[in-house]
């Protein structure tokens, strides 16, 4: 490696406009003419809309329109779609509900759009929203999925009876019943996985113009994936064919999946952008965000597993209940099934797996993808279950895993993940070590004289990354292909642009896909520029979720890099006169190897440009494009081992100490993938022990603010003990795996594990707070 | 927000003339509990009238065995003053974990104690001291100001000038926090005055605000130390039960933070 | 409507508002300065810390009327020309910061911690001292080694001067 190639600890790039408060965030951009949108949202978790009045609002100052909800269903503006096609066990697709931008008779969640006000300013809006009055009917509400799925309980969708989705299976019942009846001892667990809001620091926001000589929108949108909402917003919501429509996502305060999805608000700005002639601009507040960005998790769920006398795993029987809230909204209803249910193998061997997975709609706000979406629930249920296996049959929780490792690579799941590669022994010992697991007993020994009570907790991760093979997801029912594009462009200077459809939104890019350009050229990383997030800049990209940018936004740059350099090689060789097949990349030029003959990049640039002496029929210019799509997931995985000491008094858990050890094949910068690890495992560790998005009966979001929704802070969590294992990726150039959700779907599990260790109880429901620790606690003792 | 007039005074007799010439009008002093509830429009005061630089609001007095914070001081300058330190560390304490290191700039004791807000600190301190609070028409002890939650005995047009805080033998506070708004779960403040009484007020746990828990005094009259309390059982009548935390777990938590408290208390 | 000036990062700076504008619409609206960011509505999240009269403070629960007159130092006004300020290196040396977001709140608190504690900084008491900043992509790690590493900067810097 280079100073600043593959595997450099290189400053960020980006962080300069960040630290100097030069960052270009949404919410940051002013036009010519701007208006602002503020929404009427409904107050009710389930009602008719049986009239709306708009007069007063309309005669408020400052107010130039207030759209409704017909409105926007006369001017056809499509319904919000969900694009991954499910289908139930009896072959039935999924049964979805309409989901207009506003709703114009019914509203199912608590803060669903009804209308919306344009006004001169932000307060001005928020002030005539406040006079539209909605009269509404109100109905039945089911806030859960035990009150959605009850007898007689009140319905969301006629299209959906019972409010069930769809109730889909995976694996093979017959095979899995077959290995329990031979079991000598079954392990039972049931849990609720919590639902959690995803928080990015920066709420949503989109600016819309409309250009009417034109006839063309641009929309600046906090998006992960720009390209994907011009396409749905084009192909579903008819706002405007794609090449009169462009999206930017300039930098965007984080995702953690909130930002994949097209939500109602950016479809209202572009729509209201044409009818009032006037740029509108929509910036939620801090509430808006924790009642419509997309929460996620929120499952119920039991399973049992099959052991034999050795305790080798047989089989694992498995059924979830997920809340996908009032609509389904855009990659829903993938996340319990294909990116959960294909995740529950772990890194065991288990011969045979089945699982259902029932849908389920409820009067909350949508769940869809959320940091992990599916595999942080598979993990948690596995090594909870695991845990528990362990203690009941009295075996070390390590041994207990070493025995049912998967130690031989290519390696066929039940449940159609094949993993490539790993060493799962590997990252176990070496956290093992880490956290001094031998010095445990002495350690909690020392703990209880002194009145604390310690636990220790392990959880051995894998996930399924870099998505996703096209062909594979389109046959398991994906409405796009997940491929990643890239251009490279060699100015005629020999400085650098790369294009990619990947978006950063904290990620680094910047600084990454520069490393590797550095790495392969020999050039410094200031002479490459990342550009992104423009669809009138990047011709089309699937954008940055599921931990893909490495593994396939790096894979299609490699690509289009071989092509640049194959092209360059040509051009050197004509130059310099020798055999293009002699010609090596070194520091920046292009030498004739074995010999002292070089050309600088610069000067094969300029060739190119200048076109005055190139090969035979060659083409000006140097610029290649790829597109790259990957022939399997890839399969991060590693083992994290909490320590924590629980206050007896208080039931309040503090971090001893905390070790995860990732296996994420090569790492193209180690600092930032440290980074991407703290990150999760701050968001599991916060599932675990404080985040619960909880309603009430009536439907309404009790945990609507930071008031009430236990952010973790500073002082919640500890510092990290990180270090990696490796074994490359098979299946990608770069032999990368993916960093950007292990710490969230391996960390909770290892904190509950550990807090039951501590307390002895190991019934226990996440968040862990103090006050269901203590709960926890008291039943034991009086047990005892 | 609301449209709402800003208006500074710089006495308080101009301040006390303003809100009662003002519509609906309130006291605005470090503003960190008044704008956040305007901000999100529970809140719509026409007039906001600006305490904050009157000079003779801003300070602190060490007489003999008192202690007098005037109304408009703020957290950051009494957790730093070296008489509170020095005569009533407990308070120093108490102020350096309530709210963040931002808020503390900006929050004044006497907006705390005006709003008695049922998890907020300064009552659990002011009822346990058996401090008084002063106010530009009278002065009122401890046990008559706080009347529930969010109630207090202030008039209209009555504005809180200062606390005086009797010098005890011995306190201590401590407190659970809430994981989310970290504003008191539960906070007990106990005291030895040194007229002997024995005083523990308890923070974000009752129904009704701050309390005193007499079974914690009597136990601490017998026999002032943490152990006394192991066997005392504090009962969840009327204590909050949320998200959060049960009543019976408040109620725990009341006992061990005054355990915690009388350890710090020494 | 009220007229106010203040000073902004040295400048004198006048406006005529409405009395309901907090100082963070003041600086993001009227003024340009877009690097101090709103995170919530409850005065809980710090990405709209700024220094006012050098005490680092939550700028969306301030009006502008109780900042009248006052001296305002934002994220913009930290660097010396290109020289960034200490905190800011240490922020982009130790990868403080990932979606920027947070971060301006993050490095004025930040300097507020490091001058009130100089060089008796440890671990323990900036994640106290963080309680009323939040970040959502760091898990804090990097930033309290920042603001650490920051410290011992800011401290070798002054004992120079």
């Amino acid at each position: 490696m280079g100073i600043e190639g593959i595997g450099a600890r290189v400053a960020r790039k980006e962080d300069r406009r960040f630290i100097t408060g030069r960052g270009r965030y949404v919410d940051d951009i002013k036009l010519q003419g701007m208006t602002y949108a503020h929404f009427v949202r409904s107050p009710h978790a389930h009602a008719k809309i049986t009239g709306i009045e708009l007069d007063a609002a309309k005669a408020m100052p400052g107010v130039i329109d207030v759209l409704t909800g017909q409105q926007i269903v006369d001017d056809k503006v499509g319904n919000l779609i969900c694009g991954w096609a499910i289908h139930s066990k009896d072959g039935s697709a999924m049964k979805m509900g309409a989901w207009p931008a506003m709703a114009p008779e019914t509203v199912r969640f608590v803060g669903q759009a009804v209308a919306v006000v344009i006004a001169e300013s932000k307060n001005l809006a928020r002030d005539a929203a406040e006079a539209v009055v909605v009269h509404y009917e109100e109905l039945p509400a089911v806030a859960n999925i035990k009150a959605a799925i009850a007898d007689g309980a009140a319905q969301l969708h006629p299209e959906a009876p019972g409010n069930i989705v769809y109730d889909w299976e995976i694996g093979d019942q017959k095979a899995t019943d077959e290995a329990f009846s031979k079991a000598a001892n079954v392990v039972t667990i049931e849990l609720t996985n919590n639902r959690l809001v995803p928080n990015a620091m920066e709420p949503r926001a989109a600016v819309a113009e409309y250009n009417p000589a034109e006839e063309h929108f641009t929309l600046y949108t906090t998006s992960q994936n720009p390209h994907v909402a011009r396409l749905v917003l084009s192909a579903f919501y008819n706002i405007a064919p794609e090449h009169k429509l462009r999206v930017v996502a300039p930098d965007v305060g984080g995702g953690f999946g909130s930002k994949i999805f097209i939500y109602p608000e950016e479809m209202v700005a572009l729509w209201a952008s044409k009818k009032t002639g006037r740029p509108v601009k929509w910036t939620g507040d801090r509430n808006e965000a924790f009642v419509t960005d997309a929460h996620g998790r929120d499952h119920l769920s039991k399973a049992e597993m099959a052991f034999d006398a050795d305790n080798k795993m047989l089989g694992l029987r498995v059924k979830t209940y997920a809340n996908f809230g009032a609509y389904m909204s855009l990659f829903s209803s993938s996340v319990p099934t294909y990116l959960y249910a294909t995740l529950l193998s772990g890194q065991y061997n288990i011969p045979a797996i089945y699982t259902e997975v029932v849908g389920v709609y409820t009067n909350t706000t949508p769940v869809d993808a959320y940091r992990g979406a599916g595999r942080p629930e598979a993990c948690y249920l596995l090594e909870r279950l695991v845990e528990t296996a362990a203690r009941q049959l009295k075996v070390d929780p390590a041994e207990l895993r070493r025995k049912n490792f998967i130690t031989q690579f290519p390696h066929q799941t039940p449940v159609i993940m094949a993993y490539d590669t790993g060493d799962f022994n590997a990252s176990l010992d070496a956290a093992l070590k880490a956290i001094d697991y031998a010095g445990f007993p002495a350690r909690k020994a020392k703990a209880k004289s002194e009145g604390k009570l310690r636990g220790i907790g392990l959880s051995c991760y894998i996930e399924a990354c870099g998505i996703a093979p096209s062909k594979a997801v389109g046959s398991l029912g994906a409405g796009v292909g997940l491929w990643e594009s890239a251009e490279v462009r060699v100015n005629p200077v020999g400085t650098i642009e790369i294009l990619t459809g990947s978006h950063s939104h904290g990620q680094g890019h910047e600084t990454t896909f520069a490393q590797l350009v550095a790495d392969r050229l020999g050039i410094p990383i200031n002479q490459v520029s990342i550009v992104h997030g423009d669809t009138d800049k990047v011709q089309f990209g699937m954008g940055t979720y599921g931990s893909r940018s490495a593994a396939v936004g790096m894979s299609a740059i490699f690509k289009a890099m071989e092509k640049v350099e194959a092209k360059a090689k040509k051009i050197a060789a004509h130059q310099l006169e020798a055999s293009e097949n002699d010609i090596v990349i070194e520091n920046g030029e292009f030498k004739v190897t074995g010999t002292d003959k070089a050309i600088a990049l610069p000067m094969v640039a300029l060739a190119a440009y200048t076109a005055h002496n190139l090969p035979d029929g060659m083409e000006p210019g140097l610029k290649e494009s790829a597109f790259y799509d990957p022939t399997n997931f890839t399969f991060p995985a590693g083992s994290y081992i909490c320590e924590v000491e629980v206050d007896p008094g208080t039931g309040k858990t503090s971090f001893v100490n905390f070790v995860a050890v990732d296996d994420f094949g090569r790492l193209i910068n180690p600092m930032i993938v440290e980074g991407q690890v703290h990150g999760g495992l701050v968001q599991g560790i916060g599932q675990a022990i404080l985040e619960n998005a909880i309603y009430d009966d009536s439907g309404q979001l009790v945990t609507a603010s930071f008031m009430d929704y236990a952010m973790p802070r500073a002082d919640d969590v500890p510092s990290f003990q990180i270090s990696h294992t490796t074994t490359l990726c098979p299946g990608n150039p770069l032999g990368v795996k993916g960093c950007g959700e292990a710490g969230a779907i391996g960390a909770s599990a290892a904190v509950i594990n550990a807090i039951t260790d501590a307390i002895g109880n190991n019934r226990l429901e996440m968040p862990a707070t103090p006050d269901r620790v203590w709960h926890a606690m008291q039943l034991q003792q009086a047990a005892e | 927000m609301y449209s709402t007039n800003y208006h500074r005074a710089s006495s308080v007799d101009e301040a006390v003339a303003l809100i009662a010439k003002g519509s609906d009008a309130k006291f605005l002093a470090g503003g960190h509990t008044l704008l956040p509830v305007m901000k999100q429009r529970l809140a719509a005061p026409g007039d906001l009238v600006d305490i904050a630089k009157i000079p003779a609001l801003i300070g602190i007095e060490a007489s003999g065995d008192t202690l007098t914070i005037k109304a408009a001081t703020t957290y950051y300058d009494i957790m730093h003053n070296a008489d509170v330190k020095r005569m009533i560390p407990a308070i120093a304490h108490l102020t350096s974990v309530l709210g963040d290191p931002a808020v503390r700039y900006r929050g004044t004791i006497g907006g705390s104690v005006a709003t008695n807000d049922p998890a907020a600190d300064y009552p659990a301190a002011i009822l346990a001291l058996n401090a008084t609070v002063k106010t530009n028409k009278r002065e009122i002890p401890a046990d008559q100001f706080f009347k529930g939650l969010f109630m207090t005995a202030l008039e209209d047009n009555e504005m809180i000038t200062a606390i005086s805080f009797p010098v005890p033998e011995k306190a201590g506070y401590a407190k659970m926090r809430n994981p989310a708004s970290r504003f008191a779960l539960t906070g007990v403040f106990v005291a030895k005055l040194k007229s002997g009484e024995i005083r523990a007020a308890a923070t974000g746990a009752s129904q009704d605000g701050v309390m005193r828990v007499p079974v914690i005094e009597d136990a601490l009259k017998a026999n002032w130390s943490a152990s006394a309390l192991d066997g005392i059982k504090v009962s969840d009548d009327g204590l909050i039960e949320d998200i959060h935390g049960t009543s019976d777990y408040r109620a725990n938590l009341i006992k061990v933070m005054a355990q915690r408290a009388v350890q710090a208390a020494g | 409507m009220s007229k106010v000036s203040l000073t902004v990062n040295g400048k004198l700076v006048t406006a005529d508002v409405e009395d309901r504008t907090l100082l963070v619409h003041l600086l993001r609206d009227h003024l340009g300065l877009t690097g101090t960011h709103v995170g919530c509505d409850t005065s809980q999240c710090g990405c709209c810390v700024v220094h006012i009269d050098g005490r680092a403070v939550k700028s969306c629960t301030t009006l502008v009327g109780q900042v009248d007159g006052a001296d305002i130092t934002t994220i913009e006004g930290i660097s010396k020309g290109d020289e960034l300020h200490p905190m800011q290196a240490a922020f982009r040396d130790n990868h403080g910061l990932q979606c920027g977001y947070c971060t301006p709140g993050m490095i004025m608190s930040a300097i507020d911690i490091v001058h009130r504690y100089g060089g008796n900084l440890d671990e323990e008491t900036v994640r106290h001292e963080l309680e009323g900043n939040i970040c959502r992509c760091t898990g804090y790690h990097n930033i309290v080694k920042s603001v650490l590493d920051a410290a011992s900067r800011m401290n070798v810097a002054q004992a120079a001067e």
